[in-house]
């Protein structure tokens, strides 16, 4: 799916999954080490999970996801950029086994690769269909 | 809080605040300034656009339960639990915003929908 493409289209690209699942991997890890805390107020959870440093690292990575993909929307077609990112959902569940030590059952993969194909069968088909403003 | 409570609040703002997002950004008109100082003209203009603010009050209240379901739940549960949204929006897409859906559309949504499904059972 790489293959071909130009130097910047795959870099961004990179860029866009990995944002994304170590986002999701960081937010989770400095979230989880909140969870003693969840008997305090909501409003108090939250301020002192932005003192976390996982919890920053997350929340920045996850900015730098946003960002990225919407540069990469912004050259890219929307049924590359589609496919290509829902790989996201894979990694992520890998890294929820190999670093959080959670158990994934069978039931759970088909559900993530259900959602992959998907979001698959979505790029096939032409990314704008309305041409009236709403 | 319950997980799935957690789900339903994160599937409910954002597929609203990607709804209102779509509305304003089709009103606003293709964005094609790719100079600096385009850019900072369109992004003028769109700040002054009254839903997308509330658009951006959605995806703050998404993120804020997103990252409390992750204090309670597995990160492998919650990241495909809230592909949910993709199902709500395809919906709203149709019925809302008068989208054309085809069949692909359709079937790639039932996917994602028995995705989700499978964690719920």
């Amino acid at each position: 799916m790489m293959r071909g493409l130009p130097v910047k289209t795959q870099i961004l690209t990179l860029i866009v999954i990995l944002s994304n699942v170590l986002g999701n991997l960081a937010l989770s890890l400095g979230m989880k080490s909140q969870a003693a805390a969840a008997a305090v107020p909501a409003y108090l959870v939250y301020v002192r999970a932005f003192l976390n440093p996982l919890v920053i690292a997350g929340v920045t990575l996850l900015t730098v996801w946003m960002l990225s993909r919407m540069a990469l929307m912004s050259w890219a077609d929307l049924s590359y950029v589609l496919p290509v990112t829902s790989l996201g959902y894979v990694l992520t569940a890998a890294m929820g086994k190999f670093f959080l030590a959670e158990s994934i059952s069978g039931r759970r993969w088909i559900g993530t690769f259900l959602i992959v194909a998907g979001t698959l069968l979505v790029s096939f088909t032409v990314p704008k269909t309305q041409r009236q403003p709403v | 809080m319950n997980q799935w409570l957690l789900v339903g609040l994160i599937v409910i703002s954002t597929t609203v605040g990607d709804l209102l997002q779509s509305l304003e950004m089709k009103r606003h008109g293709e964005i094609d300034a790719l100079t600096p100082r385009g850019m900072a003209a369109q992004l003028n203009a769109i700040a002054r656009r009254p839903l997308l603010l509330w658009a951006i009050g959605c995806m703050a209240v998404s993120f804020f339960a997103f990252m409390l379901l992750l204090s309670i739940a597995d990160l492998s549960f919650a990241v495909p639990a809230t592909a949910a949204s993709y199902v709500v929006e395809t919906l709203l897409a149709k019925l809302i915003l008068k989208e054309h859906v085809d069949s692909f559309r359709w079937a790639g949504t039932v996917l994602v929908a028995a995705g989700v499904a499978i964690l719920a059972v």
